[in-house]
């Protein structure tokens, strides 16, 4: 016997019309909207961590402070079936008003920011603020011996960033995570 | 009007006008000042129970039997910490409760104070939701939105834990119907379309079973109605999960029994061999699947669940319908009879023929014996003597669970309590206080196993405490019998810890509680003792001693197939599935 699914016969995104069984992991970025209540952010955690899911980032802040309503942005990965668990499990945690799976509802914009203390002198440190420049980072302190950098842009360019700048005496990074909103109106 | 009083009136309020009519619960300092307002009025009875753990798995008997919420009330710290269990095993048996725990005051909070405890973090992984109250301000509110959640969707337990300051504080109360509609409020109606497809399937289907579970008792009596009459009129064959049992009758013509695990043979086939499997309120639990990779291949799957983190998360469903299974049903009986009640009927014949030559396998064949008692002759015996009574039935957890589920029949939804998802030995005698709490003139049984009665017999103070009629039926194998079982069938024989020694005599300790006990060793005189123990008029504890070493069959061993079903030498020969896949 065969089932003729209509693709989006249905309004709701129960229809799971990719491969069942594809082993491939994927990178899926998540915005849950929720209540900003004590303890919702130890809900989300948990049920990561309760039910083995990965997280490779989390944001989090109240973007809504008359409605009290809170943004927070997961980067995570899994096969197909494993994201849209992630997604209904999240949905069922009462405080959470809704799940946007931003990598699958079309395109969107992804950014980080990060601070990075690359120490030198000399050669080193005019490379430094020559890779800084490319990069469009600013520096925010600098002292006779260091500089810290501030950049803006998708992990991958801070990756990049970080990269070049270790030979140069990287020696401490901060990064937020992602933050992320679909583009369009 | 004003109406402000203290936090811990407010509590009694908020119960009164939620129609709460019974709390359990066990007093401790950080609910004294509500354990003073119950002691001030008569609206509310208070069953006092003698362990935490006993007051949930009360409300759980409670809630499951009359289809209401259950109350539960405990102290802050150890009072709290003992709740976890029936938390846990309310949750993944989605039984609404609403616990109420004490905690310090707010100004002792995270400072390790005596009898303080992360109650809210503690059971945030164990609850449906929970909050930590405080200020008085919003508790009334904060109980009634709790209601809400546990009885709303998929229903669940909820804990509001409330300091000792904000029950002694003042505030103004409001009632349910003065609090904003809480924005937690689940789809109910499926989708139309996918219900047509549904119907579609079902017109053409060869091989068609309805395989039912616990969502279909919890979205209601209306839901079961629905199911007997479109199961009745398309004459599609039904199994159910353990959790299902009742929603449709165990007389009605359609009825398979039980699946999974210890399922019955041709239910586990069919399950295996269809072409169309329709999931109603079922979550697909592995004791249900066995291996994954093998479970029913050929089939299209169709899953209608309320909650949809339970479609798709173990079995690939290929029409999911995320709705309420009553709801589902409706539309679902209205578009086939509008679309002219067709079935494919010549196929479906063929399907029952095959069916009914599983049927002759009797795999619940067992040899009886007139020297000693069998655990399944004992519920035989109990199901014949007690059928056409008002019966309610508990079960602990092991063998003897298992052969409840097997041997004894439910016609209705809500005569079953039983602990399936977290299987908490201890479930039983509670649980069978609380069914009869809730219908005083109910004969109420807990089918139990000496190990299991053990873990919260405590309970038996209770019952006689509060004139619950309980009915304690003992299957004494002197074993941890499902454990033994595994052990011979699974781990060499090597009987690791399995037997329990030192059991009490029951009969003494039934005198020692104050109601009656009788112990039954042979056969003959097992039907007068079922009946002294249903008509005697209070607690009861039947100690049937039985076969120390039965075990429950057919029996699909984890992690193995449907059609690799391990059946009782007695049954007819494993004929397998494989014919029709
Ligand atoms: C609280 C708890 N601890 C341990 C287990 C594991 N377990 C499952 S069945 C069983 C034996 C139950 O023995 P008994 O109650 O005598 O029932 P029988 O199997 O003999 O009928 C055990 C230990 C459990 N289910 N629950």
């Amino acid at each position: 016997m065969v089932l003729n699914i209509k693709q989006g016969a249905s309004s709701h995104s129960a229809y799971d019309l990719r491969d069942p069984n594809a082993q491939i992991e994927e990178r899926h970025t998540l915005a849950v909207l929720v209540e900003n209540e004590p303890g919702v952010l130890a809900r989300v955690i948990g049920l990561f961590s309760g039910r083995g899911y990965n997280i490779d980032s989390l944001t989090v802040a109240e973007t809504d402070h008359e409605g009290h309503r809170s943004r927070i942005t997961i980067v995570t990965r899994g096969t197909p079936s494993v994201i849209e668990q992630i997604k209904a499990q999240l949905g069922r945690i009462v405080p959470v008003h809704d799940v946007h799976d931003l990598t699958a509802e079309g395109p969107s914009v992804e950014r980080e920011l990060g601070l990075f203390k690359v120490g030198g002198t000399g050669e080193h440190r005019v490379e430094a603020l020559r890779i800084a420049e490319i990069f469009r980072a600013n520096v925010v302190d600098s002292t006779l011996k260091s500089f810290v950098f501030e950049i803006t842009g998708t992990p991958e360019k801070l990756d990049a960033f970080a990269d070049l700048m270790r030979p140069l005496g990287l020696s401490d990074q901060a990064r937020t995570g992602v933050a992320a909103l679909a583009r369009g109106a | 009007m004003s109406r402000k009083m203290t936090g811990a009136k407010m509590i009694v309020e908020a119960l009164k006008d939620q129609g709460v009519d019974t709390v359990f619960g066990y007093p401790g300092g950080a609910v004294l000042p509500i354990y003073d307002e119950i002691f001030q009025q008569n609206d509310i009875k208070h069953i006092l129970v003698r362990h935490e753990q006993g007051a949930v798995h009360m409300a759980e008997g409670y809630a499951r039997s009359t289809g209401k919420p259950g109350v539960v009330l405990v102290t802050s710290g150890p009072g709290a910490t003992n709740a976890v269990t029936g938390l846990t095993d309310a949750l993944l048996d989605s039984i609404p409760l609403i616990v109420l725990s004490g905690q310090v005051p707010t100004f002792l909070v995270g400072t390790d104070g005596f009898q303080e405890a992360d109650t809210v973090g503690i059971t945030r992984p164990c609850t449906k939701h929970n909050w930590l109250v405080k200020d008085t301000e919003k508790l009334a509110q904060t109980i009634h939105q709790a209601f809400h959640v546990a009885t709303t969707g998929r229903p669940g337990p909820v804990l509001v834990d409330i300091p000792k300051d904000v029950q002694f504080a003042e505030a103004e109360y409001v009632g349910p119907k003065q609090i904003p509609a809480s924005p937690y409020q689940p789809k109910k109606k499926g989708d139309l379309d996918a219900i047509t497809q549904l119907v579609e399937l079902m017109e053409r289907a060869e091989r068609p079973i309805f395989y039912t579970g616990g969502g279909v008792i919890n979205s209601g009596p209306a839901a079961s109605q629905l199911l007997r009459e479109i199961v009745d009129a398309t004459g599609f064959p039904i199994t159910s999960t353990l959790m299902g049992l009742g929603a449709y009758p165990a007389s009605g013509k359609n009825w398979l029994g039980m699946l999974g695990m210890h399922g019955m043979y041709e239910a586990n086939l069919a399950m295996h061999g269809c072409d169309l499997m329709i999931a109603v309120g079922a979550r697909f639990d592995d004791r249900i699947t066995g291996r994954v990779a093998d479970f029913s291949p050929g089939s299209i799957k169709v899953q209608i669940d309320i909650d949809p983190s339970s479609i798709n998360k173990v079995i690939h469903v290929d029409l999911p319908i995320q709705a309420d299974v009553g709801h589902v049903l409706e539309d679902m009986l209205k578009i086939w009879k509008s679309r002219g009640r067709k079935t494919n009927s010549a196929a479906v014949q063929k399907w029952w023929a095959q069916i009914e030559q599983w049927k002759a396998t009797n795999c619940l064949a067992y040899t009886n014996s007139d020297t000693i008692i069998k655990p399944q002759h004992a519920l035989q015996r109990l199901e014949a003597l007690t059928k056409d009574r008002d019966r309610y039935i508990a079960t602990e957890v092991g063998q003897h669970q298992m052969w409840a589920a097997q041997f004894l029949h439910f016609e209705d939804p809500n005569r079953w309590m039983t602990s399936g998802g977290l299987g908490t030995m201890g479930y039983g005698l509670p649980a069978s206080v609380g069914v009869q709490v809730a219908h005083p003139d109910a004969l109420v049984i807990n089918v139990a196993g000496d190990a299991s009665w053990l873990m919260n017999m405590q309970e038996m103070g209770t019952a006689v405490q509060f004139r619950a009629p309980v009915k304690q039926f003992i299957l004494n194998n002197e074993r941890l019998g499902m454990v033994r079982q595994w052990q011979q069938l699974l781990h060499g024989e090597r009987y690791s810890q399995s037997w329990s020694d030192s059991l009490p005599d029951f009969v003494k300790l039934a005198e020692a509680f104050g109601c009656k006990g009788r112990q039954v060793s042979d056969p003959a005189e097992l039907d007068d003792a079922i009946r002294e123990m249903i008509e005697y008029d209070g607690p009861f504890i039947l100690d049937v001693l039985v076969e120390k070493h039965e075990n429950c069959f057919p029996m699909i061993p984890s992690g193995k197939p449907h059609n690799e079903m391990l059946l009782s030498p007695e049954a007819g020969a494993f004929t397998g599935g494989g014919a029709l896949v």
